[in-house]
């Protein structure tokens, strides 16, 4: 078999060709999110539309100043679960996965143009609710500030990037959508992407710490000194760290029993 | 592109190794002895498949016979249990060995929101050598709805969308798994136009089909799988000579037993009121019917289809 075997000449395809593809991928893969109606307006449109809600009315007791940073974290949140899980989820009940993967494009790729397209998101988010905080809602942050919560806000897409695999995983495609909201919503309530915890009921605020949301929230918050008085930031990168390897590992073995069984 | 060319490594380096000619009818994919089972279920039993440079080979069977498995197998999308599956002389899994390689899948639906023009485009900067996406648009035929998102094209542009992608890479080897399914005459007509275009360019080809008709008008060479295994495989002449037949349905009062001695009967059943005669030539058959049963009533004549043409191949009529 192999002396008249037709075969294709063993050769590297340079760092080029998969930066070209990761340029397109990410290119395209950002225009299906705007385009996407269902998903831009609903990640984009509820901070700005909450920020615009409580944010500008609360203009005068510096409420609006909790919001920003809250709210960009609701954003990032909803973006990886929705504009990774949910989509991933979706692509891969379609078939349109294995077109994908029938490709020669590396399955890596595919994962990091959701994430591009999610921290495109994010910053733009990040971005509405400062400027709507500046113009009206009574808001004072120093540029370095806003380049802080700016670059928590993509760092933290990564854990939430691989809570978003394990949902691709594990959620149907069909009943997606008011699973993850079932998920996401109380979470971001009792992180405090809605109200400082100290004004939660009591229980809430035990739970508070084993939610990866409000570490999150609080490394934002953090940002313009709003963080829970004695957190330790180191720590909560820590945790997210952990969540992240938590839910990688947990992604990876769903995966990989699930491509023994295909 | 003929069957006789070069498979060329892009980027070459100018190794004295490449390119070598390759002599016509070389194996470019084959799988051998492949066993997969979805749980309890073997989609495919010891199964082996061989395609060489420049032919199509059409996959026959009924749904579940395997056929989609097989190309699945060749794509590098599953795993096999045991045996081999190679294509261009690599593990299909590899997603580099997929460069010359291009694929037609049955899906559900696509990414709605980018419209065909970035489809194509996207599709395009997976390969290192593609063609043009004027040419890709050219042989899908999909002028004038480039610039249509997906989830408006019809069906059948969505289709013909999906060959596209399968092409954009300029592929030696294609994959079409139901290419034609869910089409409507005239563009199923459309589609084996292609399809003869890109075998008369040298493309090896794989299509799976249910459609005997269609096998026999574009393939080379067909294999009939049915539940994992290989029934038959044969040039599309001699699977329809085994396949031929006649199928005679009439309401008559002669002797099934008598029936069955008639020239070329290989079978006779009752129908309800009703006979069923299965022959090699209806001619001779239904003048001696009408000879000898002058009242004979409700005459029909018909082709062995698909359905009868898999019972006669696994021999699964014979009760």
């Amino acid at each position: 078999m192999a002396s008249n075997a037709i075969a294709i000449q063993p050769r590297v395809l340079g760092m080029g060709y998969y930066a070209r593809i990761f340029a397109k991928e990410a290119r395209y893969e950002f225009i299906r999110m705007l385009r996407t109606k269902a998903f831009s307006l609903s990640v984009i449109g509820m901070p700005v539309m909450f920020f615009l809600l409580f944010g500008v009315s609360n203009r005068s007791n510096g409420f609006g100043e909790y919001l920003v940073p809250s709210y960009s974290c609701m954003g990032v949140v909803s973006a990886c679960l929705f504009g990774i899980g949910m989509a991933i989820a979706l692509e891969r009940a379609q078939g349109w996965l294995e077109v994908k993967q029938a490709s020669p494009m590396p399955r890596i790729l595919y994962l990091g143009a959701k994430v591009m397209g999610c921290a495109a998101f994010s910053i733009i988010i990040v971005g509405l609710l400062v400027l709507l905080g500046v113009t009206l809602g009574g808001v004072t942050v120093t540029p370095l500030q806003v380049l802080e919560l700016s670059g928590v806000i993509v760092a933290g897409s990564v854990p939430f990037t691989a809570m978003a695999l394990l949902v691709a995983l594990l959620v149907p495609a069909n009943s997606g959508p008011g699973i993850i909201n079932l998920i996401y919503l109380p979470m971001s309530f009792a992180s405090g992407f809605w109200m400082p915890v100290k004004y939660l009921p009591h229980w809430l605020l035990v739970i508070a710490p084993a939610l990866p949301t409000y570490h999150l929230a609080q490394l934002a918050l953090g940002t313009f000194g709003l963080a829970q008085p004695g957190g330790s930031m180191v720590r909560h990168w820590e945790i997210l760290f952990g969540f992240t390897l938590l839910m990688l590992g947990a992604a990876w073995i769903i995966f990989t029993r699930m491509e023994a069984e295909a | 592109m003929t069957a006789t060319a070069v498979i060329p490594g892009v980027g070459q380096t100018g190794g004295a190794a490449w390119p070598v000619p390759v002599p016509q009818m070389r194996t470019v994919a084959h799988l051998n002895e492949v066993t997969k089972r979805y749980g309890t279920v073997t989609a495919l039993d010891r199964f082996s498949l061989e395609l060489r440079a420049g032919e199509v080979v059409a996959l026959l069977g009924p749904n579940g016979a395997g056929k989609t498995t097989a190309v699945r197998l060749l794509l590098g999308l599953i795993a096999p249990a045991s045996g081999t599956a190679r294509v261009l002389g690599r593990d299909p899994r590899d997603s580099d060995a997929r460069t010359r390689i291009g694929a037609m899948l049955q899906i559900s639906r696509v990414p709605e929101m980018l419209r065909v023009r970035e489809h194509i485009d996207l599709f395009r900067s997976y390969y290192p050598q593609p063609l043009s996406a004027a040419e890709v648009v050219r042989l899908a035929r999909l002028e004038g709805i480039e610039d249509k998102l997906f989830g408006k094209l019809s069906g059948g542009q969505k289709q013909r969308t999906l060959f596209a992608l399968a092409l954009c890479g300029n592929p030696d080897l294609l994959f079409l798994d139901e290419p034609t399914v869910g089409l409507d005459i005239e563009s199923r007509r459309a589609m084996w136009e292609q399809i003869r275009a890109l075998s008369a360019a040298g493309k090896t080809i794989l299509l799976t089909t249910h459609y005997l008709e269609e096998a026999d008008l574009l393939a080379s060479r067909v294999m009939v799988i049915n539940k994992g295994r290989m029934v038959c495989e044969g040039t599309p002449a001699k699977i329809r000579q085994r396949v031929s037949g006649k199928r005679i349905r009439c309401i008559t009062r002669l002797d099934p037993a008598w029936l069955r001695t008639l020239p070329s009967v290989s079978q006779v059943e009752k129908d309800r009121e009703a006979v069923v005669i299965q022959a090699e030539q209806a001619e001779p058959v239904v003048r001696e019917l009408l000879n000898r049963d002058p009242e004979l009533t409700g005459l029909e004549i018909a082709s062995a289809g698909l359905e009868e043409a898999f019972l006669a191949l696994t021999g699964e009529d014979k009760k």
